[in-house]
């Protein structure tokens, strides 16, 4: 796999990240290198091996299901950049046409 | 000011300041006053001065009345990844840089409850990614015994404050190796436990399917202790194991004529420094005198298993970082207009490089026409990771291998070629792959002065073992020929 300024692109997209001009070959470089690298799991025959997803054995551990009201509306927007006593604000999404 | 020696246990710190040869309030000085006098190493990000006065004399009075926890005396660090409530928490990184925690992990909760005195926060890498401390919005961490090689990472921090004894134990944190891989470039002693083992509420999350807490300390003991009161279920992590944990603190005895493996592909990596090399034989060579049985197997997946935990542990956090939005708390970039630049600005000034990295090579293998080729890929070679290391576990008590193929490296050294970097850690990720425990020991110095490691591997929930045979390592194995101190 080598990827191009294109891919580079869509992926940034989907982090929601902006690649700089500056910043570009280099990404480009050290991504390329690394994918190359982990393109070597490809010399593993892994026909019929079950993916590991789950590390434990544990399954659906439950508790019971009280409302416990340990973070107030405060605390929660306490570390929002911007915000009202009751809301995050972000910019305006909806505009009047 | 009473003059305070150095302290290595827990229990030396104890009968001292049962005996009045100490108080707490004095331990407490010493440490401050160390942390200034070292403040070159950049260990410490912040330290809690006047809580940890306060603290100190609160619990001094609980030890006269007699109900003082069994961390009375225990002035620890948290690696700055781990949630302490109404306290600064920023994994180093701008993104984070004034977020204060509205709520405590359980193992800060666990260890507050048992009297320890939290100090302060301890450098790391940007989100634990990294294995030199140098990827820290806070700049990088000097190794106490070299102040020109890295301290290790990502706990590079902590793993320095209890080198240089600016705390006498520190929690760190281990996705790949990230607390054994300092511990053995420091001297000190790291263990990661079983994953599960430990809750992860509150710890902020790298990559979920391998991230544990584990201690930093300059014995088994204390590493034994501290695990003990911090593992266990956790009804805040379905994750965290319902196993009963054992007291791993009384049980470091270790008897009997123990089998261990040592890989022979580690033996030949490419890269292993000579001097590393030696130890770890002159350790087979003196475990086989003792009447051990140390025998060389095979573990075909040596080479795989760096891709492997890159491929996954990528992928986890460009999901786990995905959270950092500029909205709901964190970094908002200034220059934002609309809410997709807030995303795209917020997380583009506020992420290092390694971390925008990561997340685009995560996002990449997870994107639709590439997730078999790679995330599907990686976690089938899990699977035969695991199950390989598994079946040397049903045969051998314990995995012997180093637990990094060279001693610290120069600050600077690696930064150029992230392959080269992400290369040291094949030594640590097998534990991390297969989710079993995992142990760093100083086993010395090397001939320059640099301490180095050996890393011991157990079977699943097997920590109290481990620890009990590591004890019994440092006692009577440890490498007479390249000690030191």
């Amino acid at each position: 796999m080598k990827l191009d300024n294109a891919t580079i692109d869509k992926i940034a997209h989907l982090a929601r990240l902006n690649v700089a001009d500056s910043e570009r070959e280099n990404l480009l470089k050290d991504m390329n290198n690394i994918l190359n690298f982990m393109e070597k799991l490809n010399e593993l025959d892994t026909t019929g091996v079950e993916p590991l997803i789950y590390l434990t054995d544990s399954v659906n551990v439950c508790r019971e299901d009280v409302v416990n009201k340990e973070i107030t509306v405060e605390e929660a927007l306490r570390n929002a950049p911007l915000h009202d006593e009751h809301y995050f604000k972000v910019a305006k999404v909806i505009h009047k046409q | 000011m009473l003059q305070v020696r150095r302290y290595y246990t827990l229990s030396e710190v104890q009968e001292d300041l049962q005996a009045g040869v100490i108080t707490l309030p004095n331990l407490v000085e010493h440490y401050l006053q160390r942390i200034d006098e070292y403040a070159e190493l950049n260990a410490f990000i912040e330290v809690f001065a006047g809580d940890v006065r306060e603290k100190a004399i609160e619990i001094q009075q609980k030890i006269r009345n007699g109900t003082a926890g069994r961390l009375a005396g225990m002035v620890i660090g948290l690696k700055d990844i781990i949630a302490y409530k109404d306290h600064k928490v920023s994994v180093c990184s701008r993104i984070l840089e004034n977020y204060c925690s509205i709520y405590s992990s359980t193992v800060v909760e666990r260890i507050l409850a048992e009297d320890a005195i939290i100090i302060g926060r301890l450098n790391c890498d940007e989100f634990a990614m990294g294995g030199s401390n140098e990827n820290s919005c806070y700049g990088p961490v000097k190794n106490f015994a070299d102040y020109t090689k890295v301290a290790g990472g990502s706990s590079g921090g902590s793993a320095v404050a209890v080198q240089a004894g600016l705390c006498l134990a520190a929690l760190g944190t281990d996705t790949g190796g990230s607390v054994r891989q300092p511990a053995a470039f420091c001297g000190v002693v790291g263990v990661k436990p079983t994953y599960g083992r430990v809750s992860r509420h509150g710890i902020i999350a790298y990559a979920s399917s391998f991230d544990q807490v584990g201690p930093i300390t300059n014995s088994v003991e204390d590493a034994a202790l501290l695990l003990e009161i911090i593992a266990g279920p956790d009804e805040y992590d379905s994750t965290a194991a319902q196993q009963l944990v054992p007291s791993y603190s009384a049980l470091l005895h270790t008897s009997g004529s123990k089998k261990i493996a040592y890989l022979t592909e580690v033996l030949n990596a490419d890269g292993l420094d000579p001097e590393v090399q030696e130890l770890t034989e002159h350790a087979i060579q003196k475990l086989r005198e003792e009447g051990h049985t140390v025998e060389p197997v095979s573990f075909p997946y040596l080479e795989y298993v760096v891709p492997t935990y890159y491929i996954l542990t990528m992928a986890e956090a460009s999901s786990n970082l995905a959270r950092y939005d500029g909205v709901h708390y964190g970094y908002r970039s200034p220059g934002a207009h609309g809410l997709e630049s807030t995303y795209k600005q917020s997380r583009s000034e506020g992420f290092g490089p390694e971390v925008k990295r990561r997340i685009m090579l995560g996002t990449f293998v997870l994107s639709a026409g590439y997730y078999d080729a790679y995330y599907g890929k990686a976690q089938k070679v899990r699977q035969l990771i695991r199950r390989k290391t598994e079946e040397i576990l049903a045969e051998y008590d314990f995995i012997l291998m180093p637990t990094t193929p060279t001693p610290a490296f120069g600050i600077g050294e690696k930064t150029d070629d992230p392959v080269v970097m992400y290369l040291a850690d094949i030594f640590t990720v097998q534990a991390s792959l297969a989710g079993i425990p995992a142990i760093s020991i100083p086993a010395g110095n090397n001939s320059k002065g640099l301490p180095l490691g050996l890393q011991l591997l157990g079977k699943r929930f097997g920590e109290g073992e481990l620890l009990a045979f590591s004890k019994y390592m440092l006692d009577t194995v440890k490498s007479d020929h390249y000690i030191q101190q």
